[in-house]
């Protein structure tokens, strides 16, 4: 079966490796993986800046996308996909002809967690790692599309790997997207709430399905001279089943 | 007033704050989590007590109406109010009218909305707040900064100081000493009140009663013992009947405080007949439009379904960094974000929505499961409409929202902007940006981009 893999503008520019460990593992599960070439950002930074006639330009072009193909879309990003998911049906509401292309492609699309955990219905991933993992849920994941125990599953699998949990564990990381430039005081102080439950955790990686709340919180880490390790769900999981 | 930035830098730069705020929202979030994991059928309840809300301010005006019929009916004087300073400038005129000396006031968000003290120590009334907090606040000259714990950014040795300086009594940072010194001091004024003012949390349309939650018996005692009550609510503070009082009751004290229910819980119908033992001769209903009906008519409307427990403040992460003298008004995190440039206009409010990262904790929490992340997302955009936004970040916006829909142009511009932010990085890590990432590394190293996209990668795989 064919799934597509939308890769989010953030893991194609910064972290090629998180859409290479996604491919491997559903294709490890028996997945041919179609990568649309012609996809770029689904306009999210835009709609949360408020410019919904540019998030349009966006998000109309990822429709015409993925709206050209069939079978499932895995996304590798909680947050963008919540906003395929969800925000698109609000950013076109008075577009009905557009509204439609969304609620076919809305259906069709999945985080990568939730797509795997579904997939395989509680059976094991296999795959032997040994660390100890913190796992960090992603607001948008977590809240947004209400996948709160698929990725600690799939860590827990794992052979080897040792699940912490963090303090405060479902309190936002201070990412935010632009937030995380326009506000960095405020950011700051959120990224050292997370980071400092994280040191305090004694993980030796910090994990999730987020690219955005990942390059934030690496970021404060290797400010802080942390050697915790930075790693997406599927970059793990990869690594796991290598 | 200092700006967004200033504030939040101000607040940035106070550590006793950050750790009275981390300590004491922690604190009531967890006291609320566990009050509701005790409550049988909570999904439901707070379904419905949501659905009375809306169902309400779909048909607001009538509902107000009625409400009048119900007050005037058990003998209240109702006085609408338009503005702040029209629901002063009434209150003013009743105090004037009684000869009133010194004026009781029970916890009321609604007057500190109006800035309801001023107006009247201005017009020549002495004003006592009777609520331990708000008493506090007004012996520091401070201003409150949470709707439900109005001192929350004080430690208990900062407020300790302020009544040995203030009342002349001997140092302590003993919570009851501190809670009796204010309670001998409170006592006498209580007797010598002349009218006394308080909020409404609910208003029940079906017998014209007005609901009074409190936890220190202040309010039982400024409804009661002088001769005149004044009632100041906005207009969005009803509840059609007293069986769907039940349903917020039930929710608003696990919301705020934890408790299932506050130590007291006070329904006044009408000032004292013939019989009554107690109760005011004369009572006073001020209902307060002060930017509620333009609210109301727009995206964000289901946010007067609010019922003030202060839930959203207690779990936001932006408020618990900054705290909420930096939201700058009478309303503080999520519940300030959206109702300030609500009443107030985004004109000079338009940070407030921005300020959030839409990390969804308040929706999660909220009694009434108020959309609060979809309404800041509409106020952005109003935002961005009416008001003027950076030129850099608009322009970086319309660039990058036009060469998303053509692939190959955004293929040249993204492997530019890769070339440049590689040259400026050493180890792969950036930690000077320029522009509009400069707020990223300021706080935070940048990794730098890929030397190679996952697509160049892709297609070479795809190739052999």
């Amino acid at each position: 079966m064919v799934v597509h893999l939308f890769h989010t503008c953030l893991v194609n520019e910064i972290y090629p490796d998180v859409a290479m460990a996604a491919v491997r593992v559903l294709e490890r599960l028996g997945f041919e993986v179609n990568v649309p070439l012609a996809q770029t950002c689904c306009g999210q930074p835009a709609y949360n800046a408020g410019f919904h006639p540019d998030a349009r330009l966006a998000g109309r072009h990822t429709l015409a996308v993925l709206g050209a193909t069939t079978g499932p879309i895995v996304i590798p990003s909680g947050s963008c996909a919540d906003m395929l998911i969800h925000q698109y049906e609000i950013l076109f509401h008075d577009e009905p002809e557009w509204l439609e292309k969304v609620h076919a492609v809305a259906k069709r699309c999945q985080e990568f967690s939730q797509f795997v955990a579904d997939f395989l219905s509680g059976a094991s991933l296999g795959g032997r790692l040994s660390a100890r993992v913190a796992y960090h849920p992603s607001c948008h994941l977590l809240r947004g599309l209400g996948v709160r125990t698929p990725p600690k599953m799939l860590l827990q699998a794992v052979n080897g790997v040792e699940l912490v949990t963090l303090r405060d564990e479902e309190e936002c990381c201070g990412f935010g997207g632009l937030f995380s430039v326009s506000n960095p005081e405020i950011s700051a102080s959120m990224m050292d709430r997370k980071l400092s439950s994280v040191l305090q955790s004694g993980a030796d990686r910090l994990v999730s399905c987020d690219s955005g709340c990942l390059l934030h919180l690496a970021g404060g880490l290797r400010r802080r001279a942390s050697s915790v390790k930075v790693q997406h769900l599927a970059e793990i999981l990869d690594e796991a089943l290598d | 007033m200092p700006t967004f930035s200033e504030r939040v830098r101000t607040a940035a730069g106070q550590y006793t704050l950050q750790v009275a705020l981390g300590r004491a929202t922690g604190q009531l979030g967890a006291q609320r989590a566990a009050a509701f994991s005790s409550l049988d059928h909570s999904d439901l309840i707070r379904d419905g007590a949501r659905a009375v809300k809306m169902t309400l301010l779909r048909d607001l005006g009538r509902h107000l109406s009625r409400f009048e019929e119900r007050l005037i009916a058990n003998g209240v004087h109702v006085h609408w109010a338009e503005t702040a300073d029209a629901a002063n400038q009434i209150i003013v005129d009743i105090a004037t009218r009684r000869h009133a000396k010194r004026i009781l006031k029970a916890k009321s968000m609604a007057s500190e909305e109006t800035h309801l003290n001023d107006a009247l120590e201005q017009a020549g009334f002495q004003v006592v707040e009777t609520d331990l907090g708000e008493y506090i606040v007004q012996l520091g000259g401070d201003r409150p900064s949470h709707i439900i714990a109005p001192i929350i950014h004080l430690t208990r040795e900062k407020v300790a100081e302020l009544m040995h300086r203030e009342l002349q009594v001997p140092y302590s940072d003993d919570p009851q000493t501190l809670a009796r010194y204010a309670r001998e001091k409170l006592r006498g004024e209580f007797l010598q009140g002349d009218i006394g003012v308080t909020g409404a949390n609910f208003g029940i349309i079906e017998d014209g009663s007005i609901c009074i939650v409190t936890n220190e018996g202040n309010g039982r005692m400024v409804t009661t013992l002088p001769p005149v009550h004044v009632v100041l609510m906005g207009i969005e503070k009803l509840v059609p009947t007293l069986a769907d009082l039940d349903l917020f009751l039930k929710i608003l004290a696990r919301s705020a405080t934890g408790q299932k229910l506050t130590a007291y819980t006070t329904l006044v119908r009408g000032p004292r007949r013939a019989g009554d033992e107690c109760g005011a001769e004369e009572m006073h209903v001020v209902l307060l439009d002060n930017g509620r009906s333009r609210i109301l008519a727009g995206e964000t409307a289901e946010i007067l379904g609010c019922i003030r427990c202060g839930a959203c403040l207690n779990i936001c992460p932006i408020y618990r960094s900054i705290g909420g003298h930096a939201y700058g008004d009478t309303y503080q995190g999520p519940i300030g974000a959206v109702v300030t440039p609500g009443l107030k206009g985004l004109r000079d409010w338009k940070e407030l929505p921005f300020a959030s990262t839409l990390c969804g904790a308040c929706q999660e929490v909220c009694p009434v499961r108020l959309e609060i992340p979809r309404m800041l997302l509409s106020l952005r955009r109003a935002a961005v409409q009416e008001t003027a936004t950076s030129p850099q970040l608009k322009f970086a916006i319309k660039v990058f929202a036009r060469i998303a829909s053509r692939p190959r142009v955004y293929r040249v511009v993204t492997r530019m902007v890769r070339a440049i932010m590689r040259r400026r990085a050493t180890q792969g890590w950036v930690t000077e940006a320029p522009g509009l990432a400069a707020g990223w590394t300021k706080v935070r190293d940048l990794k730098a981009p890929a030397a190679v996209t996952f697509q160049e990668i892709w297609r070479r795989r795809s190739k052999t």
